[in-house]
């Protein structure tokens, strides 16, 4: 059967085209991979190849016509043994559309329904004190006990014990193949460990400070985080990218950022930022179980801190569980890492002032909690954002957008954040110390959301 | 039609893994063409990048890879799927964004993945593959399942710096991993010699301790010969290997690309002289291993599954509105 030839879409955006030159005169074998014609695009000047073998036909449209519509016939291919006498039977190649989808209803703007509620905590009866360090590798020591498929690799974990000491004794326990000192190649050793997940091993990379995963920031989104979608489900990473972030103390900018808000952003990722000892220990062990990617912020300044930490052999924190560390009616504070200290010690400064506030440890920065948040302000109807990073999009943002969707009715003053300074992290102690949010900001804050100036 | 695994060791190939090399590199050229045939219908869009001319490459590596064996490559991946033993079927319909995709219309030319046939991507950021498939190897010893990971790259990637870092890891840890530089000549419209200082892409390892070599990749033969030599270095604990495939595309870039930076004669000397199918072809026919009625018949059958491809990715219907939503976390 003859075959009819089409004017082909050679760009993404060309829905006509000029037939610059027929490189085929009626009569001529064509082979396959031949050039038959030449087209200019709304780009460029492209060649048509055939796909078959045949005898050139009939050159339906002439060299030199321009607008040529996509898909319209431009010439007839004649097949073995058939002459121009089948022309009249050319089988057309036509587009079979494809079935329509039929697009979701617009949602009504004022309607945003809430997530469902994380599932509540565990209540543990014994506890005992342990650093927020101690906590972190007791967490890595008992799952990588629990499964030979949970290694950990980074600059420094093995023989030196960890640049902060957190991996002390897994070289001893685990072995140099399950506990592996990388040369320092930031965007090499996480691409790697990348890929021995998606082989089904369950990888913890320690970065020696979360500043420089920006090295690596491609494999973390495109490799880790996006893989899944891309493959329709077929194709999972679990993974576990740790280290500390945030400021530590005068090490100037490169080596003091939060890079909550710059995770958070990307679906496909969980955002983890421990405060307490049991939060490092419990969210931890959830990480290294879940089978997505997991990026968990740590804080140097808290890694010497003492807390009571769950003496239970099953203790874990369900991640998407916010923690309410201190009740309060008049002002809810959310925060997260470091700065829940902060806050709470807000908290007691406002207490002389008469002022109740309700301090949340965010925990989990994404999903996040936004049930615990909508409750309390529903109770306090007022807000302040505390975080350690930079204002512009930032977490604090995205809070004042959840309470926008679901809090908008209960809020009695608007939303305050409390951020770091929009500058990049000075060395000088003093400015340092302007840069970061003070115990002093947060009072004011609230007072602000109480109208108690 | 799918690429049987055969144990290592035999180089020689038989004349039944001839006339498959034939059918294979038939089968990805088909492919191809179609591929293309239906980008200018409308029905493939974006980015589309062909693999015609480089099929002999892929075809020998596989046809001496071992049963646990592990491949990833770039975004030019269409051909390492069809020959890692993935339904044509499947990878069409991705190709059209169609459910019936391997995945399920979501992730397009440049990402596809079979765990079930061990090929891991499909990847589109140039050089990412590279450190991912050496995690591939990681885990081949870390699992010890005597398999190598055959990591693919075009001479453009081997400028990036996540290449280097990897051979660095690789032969520090004696990892099973076989790269395969595929040097077409080209990163996308610049030629090797404008962006590459030095031309023997397959001495990159050198300061590694990685040996390479330059093989002749429009020869099937040849590129399974030095295949079976690279895999069992990396597969008996010796680390990494270099095989540097000297190849060609004769399409552009991507569809869009009317690959003005060579010249006509260029491409038509390449095809008329040094075409993989076609030397095959020869040679099968010299050999008395196919007769032009044996060799008709493949390209009958090859033909047939590539139609019943090309249909099924127009019949597959769009992915529901509702997968919009799905498969950006697993739900523990």
């Amino acid at each position: 059967m003859p075959i009819q030839i089409l004017m082909p879409a050679l760009s993404p955006t060309m829905t006509e085209g000029k037939l610059a030159k027929w490189l085929k005169a009626e009569g001529d074998a064509v082979k396959s991979g031949d050039v038959l014609a030449e087209i200019e695009t709304d780009k460029a000047t492209m060649e048509l190849e055939s796909i078959e073998d045949g005898v050139m036909g009939k050159i339906v449209v002439a060299a030199g016509t321009e607008g040529v519509a996509v898909n319209a016939v431009i010439a007839v291919l004649l097949g073995e043994g058939e002459d121009a006498s089948a022309l009249s039977a050319a089988a057309p190649i036509t587009a079979t559309p494809a079935p329509v989808a039929v697009a979701p209803a617009a949602a009504a703007p004022a309607a945003v329904p809430l997530p469902p509620a994380a599932p509540d905590e565990k209540v543990y009866a014994s506890f005992k004190r342990q650093t927020v360090r101690e906590a972190l590798r007791d967490a890595m020591a008992e799952e990588m006990r629990a499964d030979p498929s949970v290694f950990l690799l980074g600059e420094e974990v093995a023989q030196y014990q960890g640049a902060y000491k957190v991996s002390q004794g897994l070289l001893e326990e685990f072995g140099a193949d399950r506990v592996i000192d990388t040369p320092i190649t930031e965007m090499g050793f996480a691409g790697l460990a990348c890929g021995a997940g998606y082989a089904g091993l369950r990888p913890i990379v320690e970065f020696m400070t979360m500043n420089f995963s920006m090295q690596a920031i491609d494999h973390v989104i495109n490799s880790a985080a996006k893989t899944l979608y891309m493959s329709g489900g077929q194709q999972p990473c679990s993974i576990v990218f740790r280290g500390p972030n945030g400021a530590a103390s005068r090490v100037g900018a490169q080596h003091s950022q939060d890079y909550a808000s710059w995770y958070a952003h990307c679906p496909g990722l969980k955002v983890l930022a421990p405060w307490s000892a049991a939060d490092a220990k419990g969210l931890l062990k959830a990480a290294i179980r879940d089978p997505n990617p997991v990026v968990f912020l740590e804080n140097e300044l808290l890694y010497g801190s003492t807390f009571d930490v769950p003496d239970d052999p099953d203790f874990i924190v369900p991640i998407g569980k916010a923690k309410i560390e201190r009740a309060g009616a008049h002002v809810t504070i959310t925060a997260y890492s470091r700065m829940v200290q902060v806050a709470l010690d807000a908290a007691e400064i406002l207490k002389a002032e008469g002022i109740e506030a309700e301090v949340i440890n965010l925990r989990s920065i994404r999903p996040l909690d936004i049930n615990t948040i909508v409750a309390s302000v529903k109770k306090t109807n007022r807000i302040v954002s505390l975080e350690e990073g930079w204002p512009v999009a930032g977490i604090g943002s995205e809070i004042a957008a959840v309470m926008m969707e679901h809090a908008f009715d209960w809020l009695d003053a608007p939303v305050v954040r409390v951020c770091g300074a929009d500058v990049p992290m000075p060395y000088a102690a003093n400015l340092e110390k302007l840069a970061l949010p003070q115990i002093e900001h947060v009072v004011e804050a609230a007072r602000a959301v109480c109208y108690r100036r | 039609m799918v690429a049987k695994k055969k144990e290592r060791g035999a180089s020689e190939p038989t004349p039944e893994e001839l006339v498959r090399y034939y059918r294979e590199m038939l089968l990805v050229r088909r492919f191809e063409e179609k591929a293309g045939q239906l980008y200018g219908m409308g029905l493939i869009n974006g980015f589309c990048h062909l693999y015609i001319g480089q099929e002999a490459v892929v075809v020998g590596m596989q046809a001496a890879a071992g049963p646990t064996d592990s491949c990833i490559t770039s975004y030019r991946d269409h051909g390492h799927m069809l020959v890692c033993g993935m339904d044509p079927k499947g990878v069409m319909a991705e190709l059209t964004g169609r459910f019936g995709g391997y995945s399920h219309g979501k992730g397009g030319s440049m990402h596809m993945f079979s765990r079930e046939k061990r090929f891991y991507g499909g990847h589109g950021i140039v050089g990412a593959q590279v450190p991912l498939g050496t995690g591939l190897g990681f885990a081949h010893k870390y699992t010890k399942d005597n398999g190598v990971a055959h990591v693919y790259c075009g001479d453009g990637a081997v400028n990036q710096g996540q290449v280097y870092e990897s051979f660095n890891m690789a032969s520090l840890w004696k990892l099973p991993v076989v790269f395969v530089i595929e040097n077409n000549k080209y990163a996308m419209g610049t030629s090797s010699v404008r962006h590459a200082a030095g031309q023997e892409l397959y001495k990159r390892g050198a300061a590694y301790g990685i040996p390479g070599e330059a093989v002749d990749g429009m020869s099937v033969i040849a590129v399974h010969a030095a295949a079976v030599r690279a895999l069992e270095h990396a597969r008996s604990g010796q680390g990494p290997y270099i095989l540097e495939m000297m190849t060609y595309r004769y399409r552009g870039h991507s569809m869009s690309d009317p690959a003005k930076y060579r010249s006509k004669e260029e491409v038509t000397k390449m095809r008329e002289q040094h075409d993989p199918i076609d030397h095959l072809k020869e040679k099968l026919l010299a050999d008395g291993l196919l007769d032009d009625a044996g060799l008709k018949e493949v390209d009958r059958a090859v033909k047939a599954v590539v139609t019943e491809a090309a249909e099924f990715a127009q019949a597959s219907p769009e992915p529901d509105p509702s997968e919009l939503w799905t498969d950006v976390l697993i739900e523990a």
